[in-house]
């Protein structure tokens, strides 16, 4: 079933009704990651190296162990030996040997913060104690935090089982550069050549974190038998599932993951870092172990998002069409190999129509905490420098910045980097509604300026599995695998209500266990609201099909001869034309209508299609502080059909929000001995209600033919375009051109006043 | 170490629990009182998560001793809704999806409610400075400044005489 162009008039799709989980959770009885206790449970705390990279001698836990209350201690000794795995599992690839070695350090320690033992107890202040008597012996090694540095010659090397993928013939050495992505086709160097106008710079970025506001937390309970519970919160808990199976060496089905409402991950909730452990640490006590991650063990031990060094070098003709386009970065990979070089090669510069292209992307082993993904992974920092090097270019040309983007725009047919062709994108009409908006013309006050960024992000389908019930009175239970993030059951629920024609209320949607429903990829990659949302209508056409089915079985007529109409079933023909049954009459009487009316839709949704944004900005930057004030932010986005509108707006506000952070004030800083300075929210500086004015979304609707209500994922594409529109608006109103983030004031105070 | 004996009001109830000295007053909410709807998101008076009412006074219960509380009143997002009505913050935050994983929710509305029991009219301004030690990471905060603004529009009308 595919979405025509025009939609016809919804009844629930675009309408904005409550959540339904909104109750529980304004209320404060919604129960999170660290809100859960089993009876029974135990208090764990885990002991985290204070080395940046060094090899473990020794781990002496005979006092730990001696301590009253202490009931069971843990190091990476007492997991199996893995073999070597690559597993898809959460969002991107990891070695399930590298997963492990993760949650509790094995031989060596590769930053700061890395685990290196656990220990339950009867209260968490005993557990505390008792980390405090562990005694490791540390051989320490020389650590390298840079990317540059890291690949120089004689850098310390972090694994000597890493050999540069992506690079043939395989190096004969393993080195720091876990892998490399190329990309393009033509000839850049003679398009670059012939060029009236070029770009040529370097731009740089830091680590930055998710920063969701719940730490890490689980329960878990091994029982003797093998079996065993884990309660937890995450982005997916068939994941959790797959990969702490897989540390532990036990079958899948052997653990039942509870999911509990997770308080944001924005990505770096696809991973595990805790449930292994407690897992462990069950099965040593016997008993439920509670772990739950600090603030400071949250920054320190959790995935940040890579930060880079990228090259850019454009070059255009005299009338403003692109020629040729050169991108190459490093990328931070931290501990462990997989970053995202991949979806940074794929988001560079497939936005315009470039004849000569070439894009790179290096993965590199430094001594940081694991890169995870965050929102739009890989894309945000090329697009940043990309999207800067299009204004300066802009400025070259003596073009305006939004013509520029338009002239290049890509659109349908157009060959993407990989050199297939685009589908149904909406970038041209979305710089076409930023140049329309009236924030593209308003006036400018003193010291302001406005810059102007476009993005993309290729978003995802995937597998989702859906089960949708009809109780005996007639309502409808919708029950999905796909955490919920920020309103997907709302979401779900209208779906499954637009199906089947019946008013919102009688539709709930629920979240399902690992036990209670199929597989169900990570929320994550935009996909829940396509992959998950075309099984809930996938599930819920077959209910409605059965409830046909049943109606003229009870009526004593052909199927042919009833339809479904405004959510009953009416017989149209025959000796019951004209007479309606209610879902409530068939599924009450389920003993005589032919058994219970559900539907299981267990699909690997196809035909996604990637989301564009353009964003709008105006600073105004204080010359005395370099203080930088984002007074008005426009964000324009393609986001196929918005099925809770409210929900849409939310994600594209929140995910500028999150990318004006990254442009302004967020940073990861070490100090020179490896070690984090700024493992907190007051030194890691988040944007809070009085840095933001309010954000515009502008919702553009170029529906995806592939879905049946036009849905494209709409979450992640909204934190591209905010670093260089800050950037680019910096500029407009300075001069002066900020290549480095953060923006922070006194990086913005050195630009201004050189002279010091 | 024994454990301090503290009596408090809690959510207009007496209540007492035995605490360590060391105990945060949000430690003693969420794992003794089992009220889990104060939240943990930092531990440092920094992100307003675990936001509740002291004696009337705005606090980071996670900045509080346990046994500081003794003799003191008490007011959690808990005993924000009056039974099953909700506040009209609450009800504002619902109508305008001003939560997107609810995480951060419990403190907002303790935050937002306090404001407008001073400020019946606050501009947006005074909205988002009165909040700015609330961290949200999933909103934006639009939706949450206008869900508070329109909560004072509703309240002042309630306050009107006929």
């Amino acid at each position: 079933m595919n979405a025509p162009e025009t939609m016809k008039p919804f009844r629930h799709v675009g309408t904005r009704p409550v959540r339904p989980d909104g109750v529980d959770k304004v209320t404060g009885r919604a129960l999170y990651g660290p809100d859960f206790k089993a009876p029974g449970m135990l208090w764990g705390a885990i002991l985290r190296s204070p080395h940046p990279h060094a090899r473990i001698v020794s781990i002496d836990t005979k006092k730990a162990e001696a301590l009253p209350g202490v009931k069971a201690v843990a190091t990476g000794r007492d997991f199996p030996t893995l073999e070597s795995l690559v597993m898809h599992v959460g969002e991107g690839a990891s070695d399930i040997v590298d997963v492990s070695h993760n949650c509790l350090a094995f031989d060596k320690v590769l930053y700061e913060g890395h685990a290196v033992a656990a220990v339950a107890a009867v209260s968490p202040e005993i557990a505390r104690e008792a980390l405090g008597l562990i005694a490791v012996e540390y051989e320490e090694l020389p650590f390298v935090l840079g990317v540059e540095e890291a690949l120089a010659e004689g850098a310390p090397v972090l694994h000597d089982t890493v050999f540069t993928k992506g690079v043939e013939p395989r190096p004969d050495k393993p080195s720091n550069a876990a892998m490399r992505v190329e990309m393009g086709g033509g000839d850049v160097e003679a398009a670059l050549a012939s060029a009236a106008a070029t770009v040529c710079e370097r731009y740089a970025l830091e680590p930055v974190h998710q920063g969701y506001i719940e730490p890490h937390a689980c329960v878990a309970s091994w029982n003797g038998d093998g079996q065993a519970q884990i309660w937890c919160s995450s982005q997916g808990h068939f994941a959790v599932r797959a990969l702490t199976a897989s540390v532990l060496a036990i079958p899948q089905a052997d653990i039942r993951v509870m999911p509990l409402e997770i308080g944001g991950g924005f990505g770096g909730k696809t991973t595990i870092y805790l449930e292994p452990v407690a897992m462990m640490l069950s099965k040593k006590s016997g008993r439920p172990v509670r772990l739950a991650m600090t603030r400071e063990e949250v920054f320190r031990a959790s995935g940040p998002a890579p930060g880079a060094v990228i090259d850019v070098r454009l070059g255009a003709d005299a009338e403003g069409t692109l020629v040729a386009a050169e991108v190459e970065f490093l990328y931070h990979s931290g501990a462990y190999a997989g970053s995202d070089a991949g979806s940074g090669v794929a988001s560079a510069i497939g936005h315009y129509r470039i004849a000569n292209t070439r894009v790179v992307g290096t993965e590199v082993l430094c001594n940081r905490p694991a890169a995870k993904a965050y929102r739009a992974p890989g894309a945000p920092q090329v697009n940043f420098a990309v999207e800067s090097a299009m204004d300066e270019l802009a400025r070259k040309l003596g073009i305006d910045p939004l013509d520029l983007r338009l002239k290049n725009a890509a659109a349908q047919g157009d060959p993407q980097t990989s050199g297939l062709p685009w589908g149904r994108i909406g970038y041209v009409e979305c710089l076409e509604a930023a140049k329309a908006h009236p924030h593209w013309s308003a006036q400018l006050g003193p010291n302001q300026g406005r810059g102007v960024a476009g993005g993309y992000w290729g978003n995802y389908g995937g597998p989702s599995t859906v089960n949708v019930s009809v109780a005996e009175d007639g309502t409808i239970t919708v029950a999905t695998g796909s955490p919920d993030i920020g309103g997907s059951r709302a979401s779900m629920a209208i779906m499954a209500a637009e199906v089947l024609d019946v008013p919102y209320e009688q539709v709930r949607s629920v979240v399902a266990d690992t036990a209670s429903i199929g597989v169900s990829m990570v929320t994550g990659g935009s996909r829940t609201t396509f992959a998950t949302g075309m099984a809930v209508v996938q599930a819920a056409e077959e209910v409605k099909r059965l409830l046909c089915e049943r109606a003229a079985r009870m009526w004593g007529v052909e199927a042919g001869q009833v339809e479904w109409r405004s959510g009953a079933v009416v017989c149209t023909d025959g000796a019951k034309q004209g007479q309606a049954m209610t879902a409530a009459a068939i599924a009450g009487n389920s003993l005589h209508s032919g058994g219970p009316v559900a539907a299981v839709a267990a699909l690997s949704a196809k035909g996604w299609l990637p989301g564009f944004g353009v964003h709008i900005c105006d600073t105004e930057v204080d010359p005395e502080t370099g203080h930088v004030k984002i007074v008005r932010y426009t964000a324009v986005q393609d986001v196929g059909t918005a099925i809770h509108p409210d929900y849409v707006e939310g994600q594209i506000q929140g995910g500028a929000a999150q990318g004006i952070g990254w442009a302004l004030n967020e940073a990861y800083i070490y100090g020179a001995d490896g070690r984090l300075d700024n493992a907190g929210f007051l030194d890691y500086r988040m944007p809070v209600a009085s840095d933001l004015p309010m954000i515009e979304a502008v919702m553009v609707e170029v529906p995806n033919p592939a879905h049946p209500y036009g849905v494209k994922g709409v979450g992640e594409v909204p934190i591209v375009p905010p670093l260089a529109a800050v950037a680019n608006a910096i500029h407009a109103a300075t001069g002066q051109r900020l290549r480095d983030l953060p923006m922070a004031p006194d990086k913005v105070y050195a630009a201004l006043h050189p002279e010091g | 170490m024994s454990k301090i004996h503290v009596s408090t009001t809690l959510n207009g109830d007496a209540a007492e629990f035995l605490c360590e000295p060391t105990s945060s007053l949000l430690d003693v909410l969420r794992d003794t009182m089992g009220l889990t709807g104060s939240k943990e998101g930092c531990g440092s008076g920094d992100c307003g998560a675990c936001t509740v009412m002291l004696d009337g006074e705005m606090v980071c219960s996670c900045l509080v001793l346990a046994p500081e509380a003794e003799g003191r009143t008490i007011a959690t997002i808990e005993g924000v809704a009056e039974g099953s009505v909700l506040h009209p913050v609450q009800q504002k935050f619902l109508e305008h999806a001003a939560l997107q994983c609810g995480f951060c929710t419990p403190g907002f509305i303790v935050a937002a409610k306090a404001l407008l029991d001073r400020n019946p009219n606050p501009t947006e301004t005074e909205v988002r400075y009165w909040l700015a030690g609330n961290l949200c990471r999933c909103t934006g905060y639009d939706k949450i400044v206008r869900a508070v603004l329109d909560a004072a529009a509703d309240l002042r009308q309630e306050r009107t005489p006929a």
